[in-house]
């Protein structure tokens, strides 16, 4: 083995004060998760429970093997729009009946659990994972369907909702509803496209039009449960598969019907026994320097996120602002690249495509530790092919085959950001710590860019330039770049699939690596050997 | 000579005989029933004789089968134990007709004592002081309390007291069935009763020389439904009355005289706390509490019994006794439920630092057992699991390594009285020497069968039994194994477990945070694994071990040992019973049923009888209502929880 020696001093004051600013980032998010648990509100929460109904994240814990990990997806969707934080919506990755599962419940007292773009936009990202990660699904229903207003945004897209639900089935990857509530119109096609489908008796309400749209468009008087009840459709339709007494009946039979799926993972079992880090995973609150201008040498995370901190460099002396090597997380191999001082220049863009081929040779997972203001700039680096080296490097990780894991730590910017595979370049997962900022450029070098291009407009004109709006727009520029840079911002846009504490990404790795290997794990099979770069 | 001897009983006492005669180079055979095929005693045995069919009657109880046995599997003597045909002249006859040594008294001498009733007018003759008899049918108001004794009785079985003249008949009437079922014979007598007295009994032992022993006496007071519970040698009261013990053992000698008696057996007395006692049986067996005098004495008693048998002489007198014996029979049976016997598996069974099992220890904890960890415990036969003895120089040394050894036993799967046991023998009542038959009365069953484990001590285990719950999930995670126990990235419920102990549901909610355990105030995690918790509560470091087993979890800790029944998180509809179902409290036989379906009862009513190791249970009407559904009739054999009949509350 070869482990790697920390030189972190936790009793420095930078330290200290690095772990200060992260705690207070935690806090914060920490508060908007908290506005995404309380759903609806007080007054709906209470309404909810006045009908004997369960919130969408008690369902879901009871639907939970006992003691198990839930690992919540874009828990802040819709952060900083118009739409309440989560966006009416919960999904994660869960154990039901030791079988990792896609799990989506819809949240009930927000808006009757009606989808606006945003829960729509989290829910084709579920979808996804699902889909990569041969995933079962497990949705609980109780929507009111669209919301009305925002129809223009939900409607055409959203069809690919009932396609993923039968390609997920055709792909052999199971797919289970439990409908708890309506599920109507457009929804009543959710229990239509799912494999298994339980209601509860006397809540369920699945039809395509109610009585007062029946009453319009065929004059027929009909009622609820005639068109559309649990009982009806158990016994009459068989639509429902299962009938459920209650709520907890319905989540009961959810966990047999898991039980029976005899669901066996493609991929590699993780080693039997291995070791923790040799490394206190508390001390990533301090690694990071608040400001990102200062780089930390990514070996310090390494050895707090690895098996027994054990890691085995690849080119360590060529092209040394990236690291890249192999190691193992959760018993499960990886490699690793790992932005060391910021910079991609050509050696670094060539090493990570030397070494994306070697894992694809071996089928062995990426992970990718960002922190990169993004590839070189100049003369001399122009000169140099940076464009084609950077283009290498992007090109490896476009056609890389072997799932790739993106946690961005600190910068995350510019062609950097495609490079060390961004949220376009499609990472099983994309996770970011508090600490981090994506932009195609940082905030003051935008603001600086457009200064320079107004000021070269106004000469050409032969106009004056007011030094005094420069100033005003640098800062306006700067202030938005750097709040649409922050990770709570990216979050909310779905371009990052949660803020994680960096204690856990340890935790989130070993959910994610054994989510991954429920397919197959094959790297790329391109006819050529690997380029030597 | 003897060299192969077949024991016609079970359990406890067959591994008892067994263990002497493994001493003495004598071939054992054993008997079993269906139910008690793979029992150690079966298993210790160098050969065993099945006996089809489950019942006592069709198995322990039929003469012809045990001779039978006997003579196939070429014993060539018989050892009845105690309880069953231990004390049935018939049996004893059958045996030595067969060709055979019945290691026991003569026929003779069994019948002449095997009549209460005939007993006390010999003993009346013999000078043996004796309460009066009294006809059922002339007893008035003044005679009253009076108990009723089934003549072949024993073991407390068809005995009732008798408090109101109106409840005489019925009192009666029951006993009479209740000795019917057990004895095979239903005479019962009368006589007046003492609310308060002492226990204390003889062990004689007779030779066919001419010798007669009186071993020593031993205290039974402490009983429950006449039946005894703590015995102890010598008898706190014995001495410290002058005089009293040669005056006992006088009238023991002269009792087993007067019958021509051959081989052990004991003289039982009733005394008051002035030293008066009166003669009450005398039981022509080895007695169950047989233990505390061979702990004082140093005797084998099973080894003089068929040393007797063989016509050997015994020596001129018995062993001076030394030290203090004390003896609790550990039940399966719940104190706090009228004594309602438990059966099932018992997952485990472990009494600490046991010095020896079945013989004497120079001092410290003897056990004679008839279960061990695995076994299950049968409906059909005698709830008691084992004895435990305690031998020390001293009456309080003895109780407190008794209680001690008793505390810290693992006992899992069944309920049992050991608790009640540990009160006893730690009541300042009990170290007094202050003990007799309304022990129970006075200081209150209620406080006296109360758990050791208290309301906090329970929550405590409830949470412990959660962590090492938790623990074991996260151990036998088919997947994320490894990943921290219940980890979230958005913290929304925390873990809920939920656990019954008695008809008390605990609720215990946690969270496993990366700063420790988030539960209950002032109580935090030291370490968990699926056997042990260890919890530092309020500065003190606890340690819990939690096993685990289907549908049961035990928990012990020096705060008590408390068994809880894990809550499943889902119930299946289909298991639910409709409301006012009447659920058989234990495995056992429908012997009366004196309502139909329709019919209206009262609260409290009787509805049936079920009948279980030989006592008969009540079910009542819980409410006012109409009996639904009757679902079963005399005779139907019925398991814990089956639904006996419905009572539906009538329309308001």
């Amino acid at each position: 083995m070869t482990r790697i020696r920390s030189t972190v001093d936790t009793t420095t004051a930078e330290f200290g004060a690095n772990r200060e600013a992260m705690l207070g980032k935690l806090a914060e998010i920490e508060a908007e998760q908290a506005k995404a648990v309380a759903g609806g509100g007080e007054k709906y929460v209470e309404r909810h429970r006045k009908r004997g109904k369960m919130l969408v994240r008690e369902r879901i814990e009871m639907l939970l093997d006992e003691d198990s990990p839930f690992l919540e997806l874009s828990p802040l969707a819709a952060w900083g729009s118009d739409y309440r934080v989560g966006a009416s919506v919960v999904t994660g990755i869960g154990v039901v009946e030791g079988v990792e599962c896609l799990v989506s419940g819809s949240d009930p007292t927000v808006k009757g659990g009606a989808s606006n773009p945003w829960t729509a936009k989290k829910s084709y990202r579920a979808a996804d994972i699902a889909a990569q990660n041969r995933l079962p699904a497990i949705h609980l229903v109780e929507s009111g369907g669209a919301d009305l207003p925002t129809q223009k945004e939900i409607f055409i897209p959203g069809g690919r909702i009932f396609r993923d639900l039968t390609r997920s089935s055709a792909a052999r990857i199971p797919t289970v509803a439990l409908v708890f509530g309506n599920s109507t119109a457009g929804g009543a096609y959710l229990p239509g496209m799912s494999d298994y489908v339980v209601m509860v008796k006397e809540r369920a309400k699945v039809f395509l039009g109610g009585p007062p749209l029946v009453k319009m468009a065929t004059g027929e008087e009909s009622d609820d449960e005639s068109l559309g009840g649990a009982e009806m459709h158990a016994r009459t339709s068989g639509l429902a598969d299962y009938l459920a007494a209650d709520e907890q009946d319905a989540i009961r039979i959810g966990r047999r019907i898991v039980a029976r799926l005899n669901r066996r993972k493609q991929g590699d079992p993780p080693d039997a026994e291995y070791a923790e880090p040799e490394y206190d995973a508390e001390d990533l609150l301090g690694i990071v320097p608040t400001d990102l201008k200062v780089p930390f040498d990514p070996r310090e995370v390494i050895a707090r996120v690895v098996d027994r901190s054990d890691f085995d460099e690849f080119k360590p002396l060529y092209g040394t602002s990236l690291v890249t090597g192999w190691a193992r997380v959760h018993g499960y191999p990886v490699g690793i690249l790992a932005n060391a001082r910021g910079v991609l220049f050509s050696e670094e863009s060539q090493k990570a495509a030397q070494f994306i081929q070697l894992a694809n040779q071996i089928d062995t997972p990426l992970l990718f530790l960002h922190n990169t203001t993004g590839y070189m700039v100049g003369k001399e680096y122009e000169q140099g092919g940076i464009i084609k080296h950077g283009a290498m490097m992007i090109n490896a990780v476009s056609n890389s085959k072997v799932p790739h894991i993106s946690i961005l730590m600190g910068a995350s910017y510019g062609a950097g950001h495609y490079g060390m595979c961004g949220r376009a370049y499609d990472p099983r997962f994309l996770f970011a710590w508090p600490s981090a900022k994506s932009a195609v450029m940082g905030p003051q070098q935008l603001a600086g860019v457009l200064s320079i291009v107004a000021r070269q407009a106004a000469t050409s004109r032969g106009q004056e330039y007011s030094e005094e709006h420069d100033q005003a727009m640098r800062t306006m520029v700067e202030n938005q770049i750097e709040a649409e840079s922050l990770p709570m911002f990216l979050s909310g846009m779905l371009y990052d699939d949660g803020i994680i504490d960096p204690r856990d990404t340890r935790t989130v790795l070993g959910i994610c690596l054994s989510s991954i290997h429920n397919g197959p794990i094959e790297g790329a099979r391109g006819g050529f050997g690997v380029f030597r770069m | 000579m003897i060299t192969n001897l077949l024991v016609a009983n079970r359990g406890e006492i067959a591994r008892r005989v067994f263990r002497t005669c493994r001493t003495l180079g004598i071939a054992t055979v054993a008997v079993h029933s269906d139910a008690d095929a793979t029992a150690l005693h079966v298993h210790e045995a160098d050969a065993a004789v099945p006996l089809p069919g489950t019942a006592p009657a069709d198995t322990y109880l039929r003469a012809d089968l045990l001779v039978a046995a006997a003579t196939g599997a070429g014993a060539d003597a018989v050892h009845p134990g105690f309880g069953f045909l231990s004390e049935n002249a018939d049996f004893a006859r059958a045996v030595l007709d067969a060709g055979l040594t019945w290691v026991g008294p003569p026929p003779e001498a069994i019948e002449a004592m095997g009549s209460k009733i005939e007993a006390k007018r010999l003993m009346a003759d013999a000078g043996v002081p004796v309460l009066s008899e009294l006809d059922p049918a002339k007893i008035t108001e003044a005679d009253l309390p009076v108990l009723v004794k089934a003549s072949a009785g024993g073991g407390g079985r068809g005995m009732r007291v008798v408090r109101t003249l109106a409840e005489l008949e019925s009192q009666v009437e029951g006993a009479r069935a209740e000795a019917a079922s057990a004895f095979g014979d239903g005479t019962v007598f009368c006589e007046p009763y003492l609310e308060t007295g002492r226990h204390i009994e003889v062990q004689v032992l007779c030779d066919l020389h001419g010798t007669v022993w009186a071993v020593g006496e031993r205290e039974c007071s402490i009983q429950r439904r006449h039946q005894k519970v703590v015995e102890e040698s010598p008898s706190p009261l014995v001495e410290r009355t002058a005089g009293m013990r040669d005056e006992l053992f006088a009238a023991a000698r002269n009792a087993a005289k007067a019958i021509g008696y051959v081989g052990a057996g004991t003289v039982e007395f009733l005394a008051g706390e002035d030293g008066r006692f009166y003669f009450l049986e005398m039981n022509t067996r080895l007695q169950v509490e047989h233990p505390v005098t061979e702990c004082v004495t140093g005797l084998d008693l099973v080894e003089l019994q068929l040393a007797v048998a063989e016509g050997r002489a015994l020596p001129a007198g018995p062993p001076e006794p030394r030290g203090h014996a004390i003896e609790v029979r550990l039940y399966a049976e719940d104190p706090a439920a009228d004594w309602r016997p438990a059966s099932g598996p018992l997952h485990r069974f472990d009494v600490p630092g046991v010095a020896a099992e079945f013989t004497p220890p120079a001092r410290g904890i003897r056990l004679d057992s008839g279960v061990a960890s695995g076994d299950v415990v049968s409906p059909h036969y005698d709830p008691m699991l084992a004895k435990v003895i305690s031998v020390a120089p001293t009456r309080d040394v003895a109780a407190r390594g008794l209680a001690a050894a008793l505390t810290r036993a693992r006992v899992h799967g069944v309920t049992t009285n050991r608790d009640l046991l540990v009160r006893i023998l730690t009541h300042p009542a009990f170290l007094a020497g202050d003990t007799d038959t309304a022990f129970f009365d006075r200081h209150g069953l209620g406080t006296l069968a109360a758990p050791l484990a208290g309301d906090d001590a329970v929550r405590l285990s409830a949470l412990a039994a959660a962590l090492a719950h938790a623990a074991a999930n996260r151990a036998n995670a088919r997947v994320l194994g490894r990943i921290p126990s219940g980890w979230r990235n958005v913290v929304a419920g925390p873990q809920v477990k939920t656990y019954r102990a008695g008809d008390t549901e605990h609720e215990v909610r946690y969270r496993l945070t990366r700063y420790g355990l988030a539960g209950p105030a002032g109580v935090s995690l030291v370490s968990a694994t699926p056997a042990e918790v260890v919890l530092d509560v309020g500065g003190l470091r606890r340690r819990f071990e939690v096993a685990t087993y289907p549908g049961l979890s035990c928990v012990d800790s020096a705060l008590g040992s408390v068994s809880l029944v894990p809550v499943e998180r889902f119930a299946d509809p289909a298991d639910q019973v409709a409301a006012g179902s009447l659920l058989a409290p234990m495995p056992g036989t429908v012997v009366r049923v004196v309502v139909a379906a329709g019919d209206k009862v009262t609260a409290g009513q009787p509805l049936l009888w079920l009948e279980a190791m030989k006592m008969q249970h009540r079910i009542d009407a819980p409410a006012d209502g109409v009996v639904a559904e009757l679902g079963v009739s005399v005779g139907d054999q019925v398991e814990v929880g089956r639904v006996l009949a419905v009572v539906s509350q009538e329309d308001q």
